[in-house]
């Protein structure tokens, strides 16, 4: 039995992210979407502090919300006009979105409830997921140990800078 | 009233985000809005990684590290994809991704 | 003495010919023009050393037992497929290809030298002595090949330069179509030789000239009881290997491209049409003599169309008004002469004296028939006209030609003691020898002969004096009138050689002929009638030609028009094949053939058209098509688990 301000908080950010994520895709202002988007990525940080990973909530607000929807932002305000606004969907175009994202929620849903609706509806308690452990983890080489991945993920970055520079760069 | 958050709770949520993308995703004109749907569905599966992993294998943290891991390459993948948008803008004037048929042929 | 240095007479002109070729255009005319005469000057010493050496040199070997050996004093393996199926380049030397190395580097030289002073100014003309390198090339390759195979790659080099040269003014319509019709004819003729050449080797497992020549008999009897429409396999390959060697000599009825291929330069007339290249087919027939000996089915067909195409070409001669013309049917029915003095030459008859006569009289023929192309070249270059009505009383004007012209008139005549005398009458021994019938055919075809040739001479040089205005007639530069003198003194005496000792059937050092008086005292007496009616006819301006031509309206128009042989090619070629044979293959190929690639790229082409939308490019459609198949395939795995 969950205390009821955890019940609450939850039913706060599932509308959240349902409204947003919905709000994102349907909104015909290329910067609301933007930050439509930033909201649903503020909620999902909700969810990951609800979970108790507040590590990796933090990193969500910080990298996504942070870094990514500035950058975004910072896209619209430079390729748009204020106050421009996307021309209305054609009706062939709405049809096939909306056929593929309800059939998706369809196949989904029903195979959750088919299959995984009585799965763990206990939060374990014997949970621990402190700083120190994924600092270990991150830079360590045992099993369990992250540190591949992590210089894999640091060069990958350090592609991406170089990638954009050239890209991006006035010729 | 007995209420569980089950994970069904935290799925549910994640599948409409999910499809929000890829509705996005195929409707859209606009380069950036179908960036910022592809951003959704990043982050819709992400959400999955951590409840599975908070929920069935709590003693272990592959999931978030999953996720801490996509959320970096995001990043990078992002910066990336809107070097490519600005320039592009640079060249037609234009985000649309109808424009974008010089290289088709 | 080692004869290995004969290699030299091909590779030198072909080097020239590379060398023109290649560098030609950018040298001046004259310097081009000289380069040509001297490398052919140098090739015909090397190959007159040679042939000297050959028949007169004294070393171990070269003559046993009185008989000249065949030498093959260069061999070279240029492709080996199998143990019988090889290739090779190679050198034999005998008394034809040595008496014929003389005759194509004697004339050659002649002409490249004349050519200097005709081509003067000619555009093209390092191109000019550039294929007459070629031709050089091609022929003196095709008289010393070792082996069948050899002979027809250069056979068909020969033919092309022949093309080359005819339409060497490829600006006039009618010398693109003169070289096209040579060539297409004689490629004809030689879709037959290289039939026979393969037939021939099938069966007797060898290319080579010695191999097959030395043991005919065996090669007869090596197609076994091979036969084919009721004939041997054997007389198809000989009769086969006749028609390509008629195609090239001209023979009746695949005569018609030579006096078309009057249109071609005049020196290249006297070299390749009159002199060595049509004379190819006669050689051809001389070398594998002995094989046709044991044939007497094609030895038959030889003679028959030998003979019949001596007289058509004489008769048609006797009216033609172009001088080249009629010295293209006078050609024509020369080689005809040497054809029949072969179909009627065996071993048994006069020591083979018709083999030996036909080699004779085609040593002479192409002394004195390439002077009188030469003449006419140089008549040509000073009259600007090819025609006998532009002409008349040059002997004034150009007294050089005048002499040179009757001094081969007088030796194709048969008149002693000019050469055309010794050959012909040896040609007329033969034929009596065989039957009387072709010997008084023979006899009447010579003195027509005379007629023809005298009627030519008269209407250039005699017959009227028609005013020239301020453009008269002259006497050519001396590199024209160097060669015709010195061809002159050769038509004179060439015919004084002791001919038979040199070359004969059996090739013995010792041959008896001597003079048949019965035969040449009548033969000289048909001359001297044929050329007494010219000289009546045509010696003073008179009415009396025109008059027997318009009482023989009939006669004397169809031999004008070559007894209507190209209207009759025409029709068959246009009414017969290419209505008939060529038009429904034309069809089939434009609608079945190329209707089954029409549909196929059509059906190709619409396929994809209609399902190019599969491939549009557009990822949006890409990922909604993905998405729906993937929630397709976990709905059925979903069933299929539940």
């Amino acid at each position: 039995m969950e205390s009821v301000g955890n019940i609450i908080m939850y039913f706060i950010i599932a509308l959240a992210i349902i409204v947003f994520s919905v709000l994102t895709v349907t909104s015909r202002k290329i910067l609301r979407s933007a930050v439509y988007l930033l909201f649903t990525l503020f909620a999902t940080a909700g969810i990951y502090f609800q979970l108790d990973y507040e590590f990796l909530g933090t990193v969500q607000i910080a990298v996504y919300a942070g870094g990514i929807v500035v950058l975004i932002v910072f896209a619209i305000l430079l390729t748009h006009k204020p106050g421009e606004r996307a021309e209305r969907l054609t009706s062939h175009k709405r049809f096939m979105g909306l056929t593929a994202a309800l059939a998706g929620i369809l196949v989904c849903g029903y195979a959750l409830v088919n299959f995984a609706s009585n799965a763990a509806s206990e939060l374990s308690k014997n949970f621990s997921c402190d700083i120190r452990g994924i600092g270990n983890a991150l830079l360590s080489t045992d099993k369990f140990g992250y540190l591949l991945p992590f210089e894999a993920v640091s060069i990958l970055l350090l592609a991406c800078i170089i990638g954009g520079v050239v890209i991006a760069r006035k010729r | 009233m007995k209420f569980d958050l089950t994970i069904l709770m935290y799925i549910i949520p994640s599948v409409i985000m999910f499809c929000c993308g890829v509705y996005g995703f195929i409707t859209r004109k606009n380069m950036i809005a179908i960036l910022i749907s592809l951003e959704l569905m990043l982050n819709a599966v992400d959400i999955n990684f951590v409840v599975f992993n908070r929920y069935l294998f709590p003693g272990q943290m592959e999931g978030m590290m999953f996720s801490l891991f996509a959320i970096a390459i995001a990043a990078g993948e992002t910066a990336l994809a809107i070097a490519i948008v600005i320039n592009v803008y640079r060249v037609v004037k234009n985000v649309d991704i109808r424009e974008l048929t010089k290289m088709k042929f | 003495m080692n004869l290995n240095y004969t290699i030299a007479v091909l590779i030198l002109p072909f080097l020239t010919f590379v060398f023109l070729g290649l560098v030609g255009v950018k040298m001046k005319k004259k310097a081009a023009g000289i380069v040509g005469v001297c490398s052919m000057g140098v090739t015909a010493f090397i190959a007159f050393a040679a042939a000297f050496t050959y028949f007169f040199g004294t070393d171990q070997g070269q003559v046993i037992d009185g008989v000249r050996q065949q030498l093959q004093v260069f061999d070279y393996t240029w492709m080996q497929f199998t143990k019988n199926l090889v290739i090779k380049i190679g050198v034999l030397l005998d008394p034809i290809s040595a008496m014929m190395l003389i005759v194509i580097t004697t004339v050659s030289f002649m002409v490249h030298l004349y050519s200097l002073g005709y081509m003067d100014g000619e555009k093209g003309f390092q191109r000019y002595y550039a294929f007459l390198s070629l031709f050089t090339l091609a022929m003196l390759g095709l008289v010393v090949a070792s082996n069948i195979f050899q002979m027809y790659i250069f056979w068909e080099l020969v033919g092309i330069s022949s093309y080359l040269l005819i339409g060497f003014y490829y600006t006039t319509p009618a010398a693109v179509a003169a070289a096209k019709k040579a060539f297409i004819v004689t490629r004809f003729a030689d879709l037959g030789f290289l039939i026979g050449i393969l037939i021939l080797s099938y069966y007797t497992q060898t290319f080579d000239f010695i191999t097959l020549t030395s043991n005919p008999g065996a090669v007869i009897s090596s197609a076994g009881g091979a036969t084919f429409l009721g004939c041997s396999a054997m007389a198809w390959a000989m009769t086969l290997i006749f028609i390509g060697g008629a195609g090239k000599s001209a023979m009746f009825p695949l005569h018609i491209w030579l006096p078309d291929a009057m249109e071609g330069p005049t020196p290249v007339s006297a070299l390749i049409h009159a002199a060595t290249m049509v004379v190819a087919g006669v050689y051809l027939v001389a070398r594998l003599f002995p094989i046709y000996c044991l044939e007497q089915g094609t030895m038959t067909i030889i003679t028959v169309i030998g003979a019949f195409t001596a007289f058509y070409a004489a008769a048609v001669a006797c009216t033609q008004s172009d001088i080249k013309r009629v010295l293209a049917f006078s050609t024509i029915s020369q080689i005809a002469f040497m054809m029949t003095s072969l179909g009627v030459a065996s071993q048994m008859l006069d020591n083979g004296v018709g083999y030996m006569a036909s080699m004779f009289h085609l040593f002479t023929h192409a002394m004195f028939k390439s002077l009188l192309f030469l003449c006419a070249g140089a008549i040509i270059h000073s009259v600007h006209s090819n025609e006998m009505t532009a002409m008349g009383g040059l002997r004034k004007y150009m007294p050089i030609c005048n002499w040179a012209f009757l001094f081969g008139c007088l030796a194709i005549s048969g008149i002693p003691p000019f050469s055309g005398f010794f050959s012909k009458d040896e040609i007329l021994v033969a034929a009596y020898a065989k039957s009387p019938l072709w010997g008084i055919w023979l006899a009447v075809v010579a003195g027509m002969t005379a007629f023809y040739m005298f009627r030519l001479y008269y209407k250039i040089f005699w017959w009227n004096n028609p005013d020239y205005g301020d453009h008269k007639p002259h006497e050519a530069p001396w590199t024209m009138t160097l060669p015709l003198i010195i061809l002159g003194l050769l038509a004179l005496c060439a015919g004084m050689i002791p001919f038979g000792k040199y070359v004969n059937l059996a090739r013995t050092v010792e041959y008896e002929s001597g003079i048949n008086w019965m035969v040449a005292g009548s033969s000289v007496l048909i001359a001297l009638i044929g050329i007494g009616l010219a000289t009546k006819l045509y010696l003073k301006e008179n009415p009396k030609p025109d008059r027997m031509a318009e009482k023989t309206p009939g006669l004397w128009t169809a031999a004008y028009r070559r007894f209507y042989m190209d209207e009759f090619y025409q029709y068959i070629t246009h009414h017969v094949i290419f209505a008939h044979v060529s038009t429904p293959i034309a069809w089939f190929d434009r609608h079945i053939i190329d209707g089954t690639m029409n549909m196929l790229a059509r059906v190709t082409h619409s396929t994809s058209y209609s399902i190019r939308r599969f491939q549009s490019g557009n990822i949006q459609s890409y990922v909604w098509i993905y998405l729906i198949g993937a929630l397709a395939l976990a709905t059925i795995v979903m069933l299929c688990v539940i």
